[in-house]
């Protein structure tokens, strides 16, 4: 058999796995990959990203929605570690995504050479796994494996470091068949025991829920669960990362629970007698970081794939390991027809919390426009089926609160890690997995700040992408700590100096809209969601308005600021 | 509490520093560690000993469990277990004292295993306690250098059971 590069060995590893595009930004040590990849264009699309850090997010928007693995390819040290930023966020949110870095060729490792860092080091804590190649023949195999680690079990990022001898030297293709690691073997069902107990629980709980997180999304767990609650009466409430697993309007939906959650969300987790958490690990954010309060009368199943997450924060009386669909499978097969308790009074009190304090969008003021009222309006402009990609702070919160995700893969966002300018370029992954569809970048003037550069990329690609920016002049979720905690203290959270971000759109190619005042938001989104190619549609938005309800930050789930406080 | 910890891992580069960092992010010590091949070359088989809060401890153990590099983890604290170490140590010497150290070494079965005029080297196996037990004997002679390895462990055969 003739022999081949590495660097053709790659892309046709790549091509077996099913990778059809590929996120990247060329230099020193990969420069092999760029050289040998014209020869597979016809097969493989190459997105030239403007910075390591934004193809990061590319290829983690680009795994969240499609399900697939997500693939970054770059060269060694500064491009290596600007991919830090987009692992760790990867990581936090559980999102697939396989980095492969350029390396110095391996005699020269360890020795300062140009452009070398030690990516198998500083990557270590934030990936699933890496690896360093050594020879040019075990590439495929190493490759292979990184995609099995990083699809399967709990999805997580894996690094694959390739010296440049690696990629330049010769030797015969062998793309192994099947991938065995010893260490590696992720258990999908859950134990039977666990099972019993967890049916024993759900059959004597009067007041059930479910806890839904990010880990229905990720196992495609969504049906399962829609069935799962419908025969069983069971209300479920979402954290930020399970939005879009359950249809807002399905009347057993409460709300978004957590910091930002809605009274009844989080009063349905306190005052349950049975939290049954599916995919979720009970991060501060999610539960107001009081753990010993945590639902104080409840016991609680905790379904997982990833055995770590089991009394981590929560300590649980039943932990079922395995994959959101199986288990719900198991679960369902387990239990009777019908349960025995009435709902009734359960719901009939969760819809009361409901009516008593609904979550419910504020109204523009005079001259000054709402965050809150716009997102409301672009929920049901879009009938709340875009697939939205939101930067991080005050509108990420109020995205959760009103934007009606219909769907999984709908809302993507960096929940876990937190990272701004993560919207932007996540929403040209986006829309490369999903090209039928309407992507919208939802960011704000700090984080857009971030990452813009990539309008470039979004414009040479000829992509049909929204961007609504709301421009309150400030980092607004700093702002709301500052007024709430720091005696409206607002050291640097005000900018001076900001871009015109509808020149800023123009001159990069891209149509740029403004609205500046209560009237002319509708009219300023239905032209830009109507206009073709790259639109930002900047929205000058209220500085003052503030996310409610608020859990006093480390206290527990009942423990709600629901009203604005009056700063003078 | 002191966990013995015995974790078997694939025989390659950069699996110590996987399981050490999990160690130092959790703002942990490890008191003493031991790295070895087993009978199989391609894996090897860390002793680890580490004080601390039980459930941390427990965390770490999850998540070294979910390392692609780790096959098995076993905490031994609860176990019936054997648990030795071994230890170098150098001693200064007088003609005095030479007979009085050689006493000492003869109680706790130990072994001289290089000497000098003014130094004797010595070899001792043991638990924890022995080890410090000798130690803490042979400083009033002027301790120059120790050697140990940390602690090895192994299950004892008959059935383990929990305290």
């Amino acid at each position: 058999m003739a022999k081949m590069l590495g660097a053709e060995m790659f892309f046709e590893t790549l091509i077996h796995e099913g990778v059809d595009v590929v996120f990247g930004l060329p230099g020193g040590y990969v420069l092999k990959v760029y050289d040998v990849m014209r020869k597979y264009e016809d097969r493989l699309t190459h997105v030239l990203a403007r910075h390591e850090q934004a193809a990061t997010h590319m290829a983690d928007g680009y795994a969240r929605v499609s399900g697939k693995p997500g693939v970054v390819l770059c060269t060694s040290g500064p491009a290596a570690t600007n991919t830090v930023t987009g692992i760790a966020t990867a990581q936090m949110d559980s999102s697939p995504i396989v980095i492969f870095t350029g390396q110095v060729p391996t005699q020269y490792l360890g020795s300062d050479a140009f452009q070398e860092a030690d990516h198998i080091g500083i990557t270590m804590p934030c990936t699933k796994h890496n690896f360093l190649v050594r020879k040019t023949a075990d590439l495929p195999k190493t490759m292979l494996e990184a995609f099995h680690i990083a699809t399967t079990g709990r999805p997580s990022p894996v690094l694959v470091d390739m010296p440049k001898d690696v990629l330049i030297g010769e030797d015969t293709l062998k793309i192994p068949k099947d991938i065995n690691i010893r260490g590696y073997k992720p258990k999908l069902k859950g134990d039977a025991a666990k099972i019993k107990k967890a049916v024993s629980m759900i059959q004597q709980a009067k007041k059930p829920m479910v806890f839904c997180g990010g880990g229905v999304v990720c196992a495609n767990a969504h049906k399962e669960l829609r069935k799962f609650i419908k025969r069983f009466q069971i209300p479920v409430c979402s954290t930020l990362m399970g939005l879009g697993a359950v249809d807002p309007a399905d009347p057993l939906y409460v709300n978004f629970l957590g910091m930002h959650g809605s009274y009844a969300a989080n009063m349905t987790v306190h005052e349950s007698d049975l939290v049954i958490a599916i995919g979720a690990r009970f991060d501060d954010r999610a539960t107001g970081g009081k753990f010993d309060e945590f639902a104080p009368n409840a016991k609680i199943i905790h379904i997982d794939i990833d055995p770590a997450t089991i009394d981590k924060n929560i300590t649980v009386h039943c932990d079922v390991i395995g994959d959101a669909k199986e288990v719900l499978n198991q679960l369902m097969a387990a239990l009777p027809a019908k349960l025995k308790h009435d709902r009734k009074p359960w719901l009939s009190q969760i819809k009361e919390w409901q009516v008593k304090h609904p979550l419910l969008p504020n109204k523009h003021k005079k001259n000054k426009i709402s965050t809150t009222c716009t997102i409301d309006l672009l929920s049901k402009m879009t009938n709340g089926e875009a697939i939205i990609c939101s930067d991080v702070g005050q509108h990420q919160m109020w995205l959760a609160q009103f934007y009606k995700f219909k769907q999984p893969r709908q809302w993507i966002n960096s929940g876990g890690l937190g990272t701004m300018g993560f919207g932007f370029p996540a929403a040209i992954g986006a829309k490369f997995a999903a090209p039928d569809k309407q992507v919208i970048a939802v960011c704000g003037d700090g984080s857009f700040q971030m990452n813009f550069q990539e309008l470039a990329t979004a414009v040479e690609n000829r992509m049909d992408l929204k961007i609504v920016l709301f421009n309150n002049n400030h980092h607004g979720m700093v702002r709301q700590w500052q007024t709430m905690f720091f005696d409206s203290n607002y050291a640097s959270s005000k900018f001076d100096v900001l871009p015109d971000f509808k020149m800023l759109a123009e001159c990069f190619g891209a149509t740029g809209l403004r609205a500046t005042k209560p009237e002319e938001v509708e009219a300023t989104l239905k032209e830009g969601l109507n206009t073709k190619g790259v639109v930002l549609m900047e929205i000058v938005a209220d500085p003052e308005e503030m996310v409610y309800p608020m859990i006093t930050p480390g206290g527990a789930m009942n423990d709600m600021i629901l009203q604005p406080v009056d700063v003078a | 509490m002191r966990h013995t910890i015995s974790i078997f891992v694939d025989n390659e580069s950069g699996v110590l520093s996987r399981i050490a960092g999990l160690f130092s992010a959790r703002g942990f010590n490890i008191e003493s560690l031991n790295v070895a091949p087993t009978e199989d070359p391609e894996t090897s088989r860390i002793t680890l000993v580490t004080t601390g809060d039980d459930f941390i401890i427990q965390q770490i153990i999850k998540r070294f469990n979910n390392m692609v590099n780790v096959i098995r983890v076993t905490d031994l604290s609860d176990a019936n277990r054997v648990e030795r170490e071994m230890a170098l140590i150098k001693i200064k010497t007088t003609e005095k004292n030479r007979a009085e150290i050689l006493r000492i070494v003869d109680i706790f079965r130990a072994k001289v295993v290089d000497t000098s005029i003014k130094s004797y080297t010595i070899e001792i196996t043991g638990d924890i306690e022995k080890v410090g037990g000798f130690i803490e004997l042979l400083k009033p002679f002027g301790i120059k250098e120790i050697a140990r390895t940390g602690t090895v462990a192994m299950t004892r055969e008959n059935k383990i059971k929990a305290k």
